[in-house]
């Protein structure tokens, strides 16, 4: 068992690395390829001519001139300056559910007999891969209480949206698409909930919680007439705490001929416990890039599960696997389906690493997953108890929290002027990687949001709290030497956080920086 | 037993419903009443007065101290307080220097709290003539109600006192005295300074917040909610636009000019009246019944009528119908709310009950939150 350990003298690389273009020299080349032989050129030399005209470029690319040693050395000067997924302590990531990938599950994506499939092949002969789709769909519908299931939407994002669109098709059906125009959502619902059905043409109402954190029954009661959809709404909600009314909320929704949908990106309290089914609800998502043990958090792709109860089914995007008993198939012959939201099936490689956790998982697994998470979540809530001035959410209400804590720094910035931040900033001196605030709004003052899932130790819940009292520690002795941290990581102190909020101070790649800012 | 001082200022708000946005000064109250407007702050007094009244359980642990006259003696009377009468008032009507007077007498026979019924301009006045020295409590009956040191209304002021007489409430809190000047008010300029701080019971929602200032960060979300009042607008029918910065923004967006701190009122996107007292908005209503009302949450306090916009008062809403009420703030206004509702005061307890639950509001395009309303 790993044993707790401080790292007061941690210090990370700081390379002051250029930006790749800043080492382009004209002319360099990495891997200079040789000339063809005559007789190949001969043959070929026209390729070009027969590409139609408007997939050519009219100028040539802008890409930096590095050779292959620079790239290397560039690439890997960046990487020793992030904290780095699955090395550290990650129970800074509340609401991503940073558990630990195994790295088995990366051996087999690259087995050849996976890595070398193609998308395009005849499915008779990738039967393999359409059977862990199929299998896996099976699972997600068991843990889920669904009754189909697609793997096609890229992330969270992409399956929240996909439900919006199946909203929208399921009333337009009944005549109703007009009329029904609005989706409700709750404040510490992912803000997802509200942002993918207003990409979709919805209006959005939102209701804030009661005064114990949970959303306001009766607000949702009063928000809900004939004009609503749906109403889409997390939980447990990002603060940690479950709402034990969703079923009642799923009548009310009911009531008035609405939808209802549950984001599950915050299964990791309850696989194997509860299930969108028995709750009522008609659709669920599942972020299998979390829960479901493959790697995220800019180091891996995503999947966003969507699941639906039947009399949705027909709705689906395109293709289906099937199985006819003898062999795997894809399914596009669904007059109602939304048709294709993305390329082919889905991410594979999530699909076919979540398969193998969760076969490794059981069904036993997945529960004790679940109860892990939520003992670790209040082990170290009772610690973070302990530390001077630290608050959380809605603390004291009597409600047990789920996997993770909206924690608040806001009475320690009463005290010292010391803000979320700063914590945040000087945590890195302690080789802790940055915590996750919130969603915005910043309704809690001041937060810190923590999720020790099933994966860490009882050290590395201590360790964590040892280095957040160290810092309210150092706040409230000398609130300035957090308030100008970090002194040894790679980051540094932003000047003018409020640029961060000015569109036109952005610029998103180099080109664009060169051309906004006229920077030659 | 407690010492309750009693200050009236019996000229706060009289600026208020004839469309003024103030009090202050002689001319303008000479003015208020040329265009009929009536005194409130007796009336206000009387509420809070009856609600001490009714949550005592012993009428005896009060007495009441006070200025003669219309300064508070007259309601005083009213009640079966034991109360004392000290001072006298100068010739002709009252100002500024009577308050200032009245607080200094309270202070000095010793009272354990000062209850004034005001606006931004009375609580100056106590601020000068007696400073943090002893606790106060306003009973908001001002134009301005900027300063933080006001029960969020007559009601809520009586159980205040009644808490703090029986020891329920034993702390009290530093809280901001602020106004605007008038002047520049009448301008479309807001001006608010910070003029010191009156210590005031601590006893939560019941004494409002202070009033934010200008917003800055909120640009995107005001934006976009007004584009969205303008895209909705509905054909023959008659808006009524409460006052701020949010409303000039949706004016704006209609493409219409703007009264900052009045009430304007357009239908089919021309202007019917700029700057309307509330008989205006009565007169427009008897020529264009259907109408809509058009308010932003204020500041800090989460109120909706009865606080800068009493123009629209009891008698509009009433005719308009709670259905038929527009409110538009924005997202940050909202989540710095988060945790109390919104309030109204328009001084009629039927219309007040009639505007309570929940309402949703507009923070965005086609977004909106849900948040209750009390009275």
């Amino acid at each position: 068992m790993a044993k707790t350990k401080v790292r007061k003298n941690f210090h990370q690389a700081r390379w002051d690395e250029p930006i790749i273009y800043d080492l382009s020299t004209p002319g360099l080349r990495g891997i200079i390829p040789p000339e063809a032989d005559a007789e190949i050129s001969a043959a070929y030399s026209g390729v070009m001519s027969k590409l139609p005209a408007e997939v050519k470029r009219k100028s040539s690319i802008d890409l930096p001139e590095v050779d292959q040693k620079h790239v290397l050395q560039h690439w890997l000067h960046l990487s020793q300056e992030t904290m780095g997924s699955n090395i550290s302590n990650d129970i800074s990531e509340g609401t991503c559910t940073m558990k630990y990938n195994p790295r088995v599950n990366e051996t087999i994506i690259a087995d050849p007999g996976f890595a070398e499939l193609h998308p395009d092949q005849d499915p008779d002969t990738v039967q393999g891969m359409l059977e862990i789709f199929y299998k896996f769909e099976n699972m997600l519908k068991e843990v889920s209480g669904m009754d189909y299931v697609s793997l096609q939407p890229g992330g969270g994002n992409h399956a929240v949206y996909t439900a919006a669109s199946i909203v929208r098709a399921y009333h337009a059906a009944r005549g109703e698409a007009e009329q029904r125009d609005t989706v409700i959502t709750t404040i510490f619902s992912h803000p997802c909930d509200a942002a993918a059905p207003a990409t979709a043409g919805y209006k959005i109402v939102t209701v804030y919680p009661d005064e114990r954190g949970v959303p306001d029954i009766e607000a949702i009661r009063a928000a809900a007439d004939e004009h609503t959809a749906a109403i889409f709404m997390t939980n447990p909600e990002d603060i940690g705490i479950y709402n034990p009314y969703a079923d009642q909320i799923v009548d009310i929704i009911h009531g008035v001929g609405g939808l209802c949908f549950y984001d599950q990106a915050n299964a990791n309290a309850f696989l194997g416990v509860a299930r969108a089914r028995e709750a009522g609800f008609d659709m669920c998502h599942f972020n299998v890039h979390k829960t479901f043990g493959t790697p995220h958090g800019s180091s891996g792709p995503a999947t966003g599960a969507l699941c639906v109860r039947d009399y949705l089914a027909k709705y689906l995007p395109v293709p289906v696997t099937q199985f006819d008993g003898q062999k795997y198939w894809l399914d596009y012959d669904r007059p109602e389906s939304l048709g294709k939201i993305r390329e082919y099936l889905g991410v594979a490689s999530v699909v076919l690493k979540a398969y193998a956790w969760t076969m490794m998982m059981g069904d036993e697994g997945l529960r004790e997953c679940a109860e892990i998470s939520v003992i670790n979540n209040n082990y170290m809530q009772k610690l973070m108890a302990e530390i001077p001035k630290m608050d959380e959410a809605f603390k004291g209400n009597g409600i047990v929290r789920q996997e993770q804590i909206r924690y608040s720094f806001g009475k320690l910035t009463e005290k010292t002027g010391v803000g979320s931040d700063d914590a945040n900033r000087r945590m890195l001196d302690y080789g802790i990687p940055w915590f996750w605030s919130s969603h915005h709004p910043w309704v809690i003052p001041e937060p810190m949001t923590l999720e020790p899932c099933e994966t860490y130790t009882k050290e590395d819940i201590e360790e964590y709290v040892e280095v957040v009292k160290a810092v309210v520690g150092e706040a409230l002795k000398d609130p300035d030497l957090v308030k100008n941290a970090p002194y040894n990581s790679a980051i540094h102190k932003r000047k003018n956080e409020q640029n961060l909020d000015d569109p036109k101070k952005w610029a998103l790649t180099w080109k664009v920086f060169k051309k906004k800012f006229k920077v030659d | 037993m407690k010492k309750i001082g009693l200050i009236v200022n019996p000229v706060a708000g009289i600026g208020g419903k004839v469309g003024l946005k103030g009090s202050d000064g002689i001319d303008t109250q000479r003015r208020a009443r040329e265009l009929g407007a009536v005194p409130e702050s007796d009336r206000k007094a009387e509420l809070a007065l009856r609600k001490l009244h009714e949550s005592l359980e012993d009428a005896d642990s009060a007495e009441i101290y006070t200025w003669p006259g219309a300064m508070g003696g007259d309601i005083a009377k009213g009640f079966p307080f034991r109360t004392h009468v000290i001072g006298e008032l100068g010739e002709g009507g009252t100002t500024a220097s009577d308050t200032m007077d009245a607080a200094v007498a309270l202070k000095a026979v010793g009272v354990d709290l000062i209850l004034f019924a005001g606006g931004d301009g009375t609580a100056r006045n106590i601020l000068d003539a007696v400073g943090d020295g002893v606790p106060v409590l306003g009973i908001p009956a001002g134009c301005k109600i900027h300063s933080a040191v006001y029960a969020v209304n007559p009601r809520s002021a009586g159980e205040l006192v009644a808490s703090f007489v029986e020891g329920r409430v034993r702390d009290t809190r530093e809280s901001e005295v602020m106004d605007i000047d008038e002047e520049l008010f009448r301008e479309d300029r807001v001006d608010a300074k910070l003029y010191g701080y009156l210590r005031v019971p601590n006893a939560g929602q019941k004494v409002q917040n202070l009033k934010s200032g200008r917003g800055y960060s909120e640009s995107g979300s005001i934006e976009f909610l007004s584009r969205c009042v303008a895209d909705s607008l509905e054909d023959d029918t008659l808006y009524i636009v409460g006052g701020g910065s949010t409303t000039k923004r949706i004016m704006g967006a209609v493409g219409l000019p703007d009264t900052l701190l009045g009430i304007d009122l357009f239908r089919n996107r021309k202007i019917v009246k700029n700057d309307a007292a509330e008989r205006d908005i009565l007169g427009a209503l008897g020529e264009y019944p259907k109408a809509k009302i058009i308010v932003t949450v204020i500041g800090g306090q989460g109120y909706l009528f009865g606080r800068g916009n009493q123009q629209i008062s009891a008698e509009v809403i009433k005719r308009v119908g709670r259905d038929n009420i527009i409110i538009a703030a924005s997202k940050d206004k909202m989540n710095s709310l988060f945790g109390q509702p919104l309030y109204v005061d328009t001084g009629d307890d039927e219309v007040n009950a009639s505007l309570t639950g929940y309402h949703k509001i507009l923070v965005g395009y086609d977004d909106y939150v849900v948040f209750k309303v009390a009275c």
